[in-house]
């Protein structure tokens, strides 16, 4: 090849050339600068370390009942101790290690019914916007028939029916939560398909499901990402909810929904018992928002400003 | 129409032919709107010999991204059939028709997956294909990012660290990875800066004497047509209307559309004014297209033959032209 | 000369705030457009051609910052004035015509009432006046049946009839001036010879200033009476069309017009000329010459200093440190049959 290709071939960069950051580098960049995302993002990892050392860091075990140390008071209460540095509850259970491991039901539920709903959903939507025709109309029609379905009276239907064990509410909230997910990716997908890469992947006789996991989801994924956080936040609330009404979670398990539910009685005179898992579930939902937030601004920030 | 340019010299079938090929889309226009027939491409008789690059001209909506697709295996005729080297299409799998035919699209930004590597990208048909070990994978991709006249150090670089010409560069490896015979290029250079365009329209020929290859090379701007095809077939509304070779179309252009789509080229010759051509009105509705012949109604020479019946493909030796006035 | 000057721009800047720096999108460009002529401007993306318009329309986006020794259309000062009186000029004394004529005529509203709408909003007449005036131009752009089409949505028509629908509604308020920024990128090959014609004729008729913005160096050719070739947002070349084809004396003017495969004058077949390398990004101070890292001609001299418009007669400049006899010793058209 003759002079023509020159510059290109050549291995030196061109004097003006510009190094332009790489969507990774990107991303980096913009997460070490994003306020909410490093506050949230911290907020959650500490929970989740605290959920998954909970055994070692908890100091109590929190099915441990004294019935001669009940409703002690935290540290900066009046009979407060550091045996109990959050007080105890009605069966002397040491509170702060009740929260702790509440920690492990509220993430496992939200994660788990975030992942799920995810996988179920953004499958179905992709299917859905890459096939299009019947395919996607029959996929439209169950996005529409579960979204004229009233939600949460099924929800609590069907854990009337199945129980509140921690699956079958993971199972219940997947349910819930998938339609989102097969909305939001179906209506992406539908415009990467028309993009020429995927036109040429076809024509080299890629598989459907290579083109859907290898083409498409890549760039459908931090719409995904996004959409699991805000989900996993609100699964976090309906656990806790679905607990408080003795729906969810059963005794003695803790949860800080049942916690709270557990505290109600003693709401006048032991506010503690209902204020710190109360806490605990608002502080970990707003940081989980807040990291959701910030993937949104780091991943696509087109829809910043 | 079995007659039709001779054919290779060495009695070895065309790299590509197509034999009355047509493609129907049915469109419902409005929700209660019956079907109708969107007739894409119709009756298409043509042949590209090895070797040698086959332009398709013509304006848009003329049916050439839709054969494009066919040419592809992507789409399937509805009638006619297309030859890969005397095979039938339709009795290959789509990965064997890709090992031979590989494409090149207009949009240098649309045609790269804006997530992956540039290696990733030009690697892919190879691990589609399950073809060589990492390391055989990863040289070969050495090579062909030297042939296109990419530098090694952009190997992991994202498609938004490239620029069109660089981008364009990458659409052309990752195609003749496969080594295909034939490469059919949608607008290749259209998206391009002139000067780009010039640098893929230089690697487009060189690549073609290099390797061998056979172009189907779909453009609307005839001045590239002009300098890179061998023979030329010229589309409206879903018909092919001329077909010869290059020198012959470009010298001595039969059909009126020819003429005035010749005509609207515009050299970059300050003495001449504009060309005046006078096609009346825009492109007709597809869905409902005139009786007769398709072009009568833009055509100047235009006369009652041509409002009422359709014209035939004439073969005038070297050239097929369809026209009443021919 | 005679013939009054409409449009003219001494010095204009746009710089654009980004976060890297400042974008130097134009530098020091100076442009005059006379009665009924007609200015092509010719570079590639990115070369601020498409900014040197909205500059003049003063439609720039609000992150860029606009200086200039003198802009003044019809020898009114463009520079001094408020936006709403800027916006009284727009559509009335100047008009302009994108690339896009799906995007630029609203969909919702019937042609008719957008034609007869600039009309009215700039107190030329009334309703009834401007249908007339509506129909009138109209037929001048060539469309059969005129009240009919009045009635149509945009959508209903072809994207050529939607630019001469924009044509006409430019021409509704006779400007002194119209900006035409790839009027015929969009349209299709046939299209773009007739609409490129009617263009010209309508613009002879009315005497009217056209300053026409095109990466096409054959639609330059033929329809320009003066060209600007810019780069990297300065003007490297000026000239009358037959100087800027039959004797370019900027090495980049050189290598666009040898890139161009030419039907007749090039070999097909042959390899065509090309410009190696990459356009600066515009963004900090960059001394000496834009074009050096593509330059066959390079010199030590190319790398500091502000290399200067040199004139060489009224209306004809070329920004390069080669003396004309030398660059012009170095143009040879490429692939000649």
């Amino acid at each position: 090849m003759n002079n023509q290709s020159l510059d290109t071939t050549d291995d030196r960069a061109d004097e003006f050339e510009v190094s332009v950051p790489s969507p990774p580098e990107l991303m980096k960049r913009r997460a070490k600068s994003h306020i909410g995302f490093i506050l949230g993002g911290s907020v959650v990892l500490i929970a989740l370390l605290v959920a998954i050392f909970a055994p070692v860091l908890a100091p109590a075990d929190p099915y441990d009942q004294d019935l001669t140390r009940r409703l002690i008071d935290p540290i900066w209460g009046a009979k407060g101790t550091w045996k109990n540095p959050l007080g105890t509850d009605a069966l002397g259970r040491d509170y702060l290690s009740r929260i702790m491991f509440g920690s492990q039901v509220s993430l496992m539920i939200g994660f788990f019914a975030a992942a799920v709903s995810a996988i179920v959903g953004s499958c179905i939507g992709m299917i859905g916007g890459y096939f299009g025709g019947r395919i996607d109309n029959f996929i439209m029609y169950l996005i529409n028939v579960k979204l004229a379905l009233p939600g949460l009276l099924v929800a609590l239907s069907l854990v009337s029916v199945f129980g509140g064990s921690i699956i079958a509410l993971i199972l219940i909230l997947s349910f819930l939560f998938w339609d989102r997910y097969a909305v939001v990716t179906r209506s992406v997908t539908q415009q990467i398909r028309v993009n020429d890469y995927i036109t040429a992947a076809q024509a080299l006789g890629t598989s459907h499901t290579r083109i859907i996991l290898g083409e498409i989801l890549p760039n459908v994924m931090n719409q995904i990402i996004v959409i699991a956080s805000l989900e996993m936040a609100v699964a976090i609330i309906i656990e806790a909810a679905l607990s408080f009404l003795g729906l969810g979670v059963q005794p003695p398990t803790p949860s800080w929904g049942l916690l709270v539910s557990e505290g109600r009685s003693f709401m006048f005179f032991k506010p503690h018992l209902i204020v710190l898992p109360g806490m605990a579930i608002f502080l970990l939902v707003i940081a989980i928002n807040m990291m959701g937030d910030g993937i949104r601004d780091i991943t696509a920030p087109e829809g910043r400003n | 129409m079995k007659d039709q340019i001779s054919s290779s010299p060495e009695k070895l079938p065309p790299a590509l032919e197509c034999r009355d090929v047509g493609r129907t889309f049915m469109i419902k226009r409005g929700m209660f709107a019956q079907k109708q027939p969107l007739k894409a491409v119709q009756d298409i008789n043509l042949k590209i010999n090895r070797g040698d690059v086959l332009a398709i001209v013509g304006e848009s909506g003329c049916g050439k991204t839709t054969l494009a697709q066919m040419l592809l295996g992507l789409l399937q005729p509805t009638n006619g059939e297309i030859l890969l080297d005397g095979q039938p299409i339709n009795s290959i799998s789509i990965k064997e028709i890709a090992t031979k035919v590989q494409p090149v699209f207009q949009d240098p930004y649309s045609s790269l997956n804006p997530r992956k590597t540039i290696e990733q990208i030009i690697l892919l048909p190879l691990i589609v294909h399950k073809i060589g070990t990492v390391k055989d994978r990863r040289e070969r991709v050495e090579k062909y990012m030297r042939l296109v006249g990419l530098p090694k150090r952009l190997v992991h670089s994202y498609p938004n660290q490239l620029s069109g010409g660089q981008r364009q560069r990458v659409a052309i490896a990752r195609a003749l990875i496969m080594e295909p015979k034939i490469v059919v290029c949608d607008e290749p250079t259209s998206a391009l800066d002139v000067s780009v365009q010039a640098h893929i329209l230089n690697l487009l020929q060189d690549l073609r004497t290099k390797l061998d290859l056979t172009y189907a090379f779909i453009s609307h701007d005839l001045a590239v047509v002009e300098h890179l095809a061998d023979s030329v077939a010229v589309m409206y509304l879903g018909r092919l209307i001329e077909f010869g070779k290059a020198a012959d179309i470009f010298s001595n252009p039969q059909h009126p559309y020819t003429r005035a789509l010749l005509d609207s080229v515009l050299t970059p010759d300050p003495s001449l004014g504009l060309p005046k051509i006078t096609l009346g009105k825009g492109l007709p509705n597809p869905l409902s297209p005139p009786s007769g012949c398709y072009f009568h109604p833009r055509c100047p020479e235009a006369t009652e033959e041509c409002h009422q019946h359709t014209p035939v493909l004439k073969d005038t030796g070297e050239r097929l032209v369809e026209c009443h006035l021919h | 000369m005679t013939v009054p000057v409409v449009l003219n721009v001494e010095n204009l800047s746009v710089e654009i705030t980004v976060p890297a720096g400042t974008l130097h999108a134009v530098s020091n460009l100076s442009l005059k457009v006379h009665q009924g002529e007609t200015l092509c401007i010719v570079g590639e993306s990115g070369c601020g051609k498409s900014i040197t318009s909205l500059a003049i329309m003063n439609l720039l986006p609000s992150k860029a910052k606009l200086t200039a020794d003198t802009m003044s259309l019809e020898g009114r000062d463009l520079l001094d004035i408020r936006e709403s009186e800027f916006a009284s000029l727009r559509g009335d004394r100047i008009g302009m015509i994108f690339q896009d004529p799906m995007t630029s005529l609203n969909p919702v509203f019937r042609i008719g009432e957008q034609l007869e709408e600039v009309y009215i909003q700039h107190g030329k007449g009334g309703r009834k006046e401007a249908r007339e005036r509506a129909e009138f131009l109209l037929e001048k752009v060539g469309i059969i049946a005129p009240a009919e089409r009045l009635s149509q949505y945009p959508h209903q028509l072809s994207g050529g009839l939607r630019q001469r629908m924009m044509i006409a509604m430019t021409l509704m308020c006779d400007p002194a001036m119209i900006i035409a920024d790839e009027p015929t990128t969009a349209l299709d090959v046939t299209m773009q010879a007739q609409t490129l014609n009617l263009l010209r004729s309508l613009q002879k008729e009315c005497n009217t200033g056209l300053v026409l913005i095109t990466h096409d160096l054959g639609i330059v050719a033929r329809m320009a009476d003066r060209v600007m070739v810019m780069y990297a947002g300065r003007s490297v070349e000026t000239g009358t069309a037959v100087e800027i084809f039959e004797k370019p004396t900027h090495p980049y003017t050189q290598g666009l017009i040898n890139c161009i495969p030419v039907p007749g004058r090039t070999k097909p077949g042959s390899h065509l000329g090309s410009i190696r390398g990459i356009v600066p990004a515009l963004v900090g101070d960059i001394e000496g010459c834009m074009f050096r890292n593509r330059c066959d001609h390079v010199s030590e001299e190319c790398y500091s200093g502000e290399i200067g418009l040199n004139e060489i007669s009224e209306g004809r400049a070329y920004r390069c440190l080669l003396s004309p006899e030398e660059s012009l010793r170095n143009f040879k058209l490429k692939g000649a049959a």
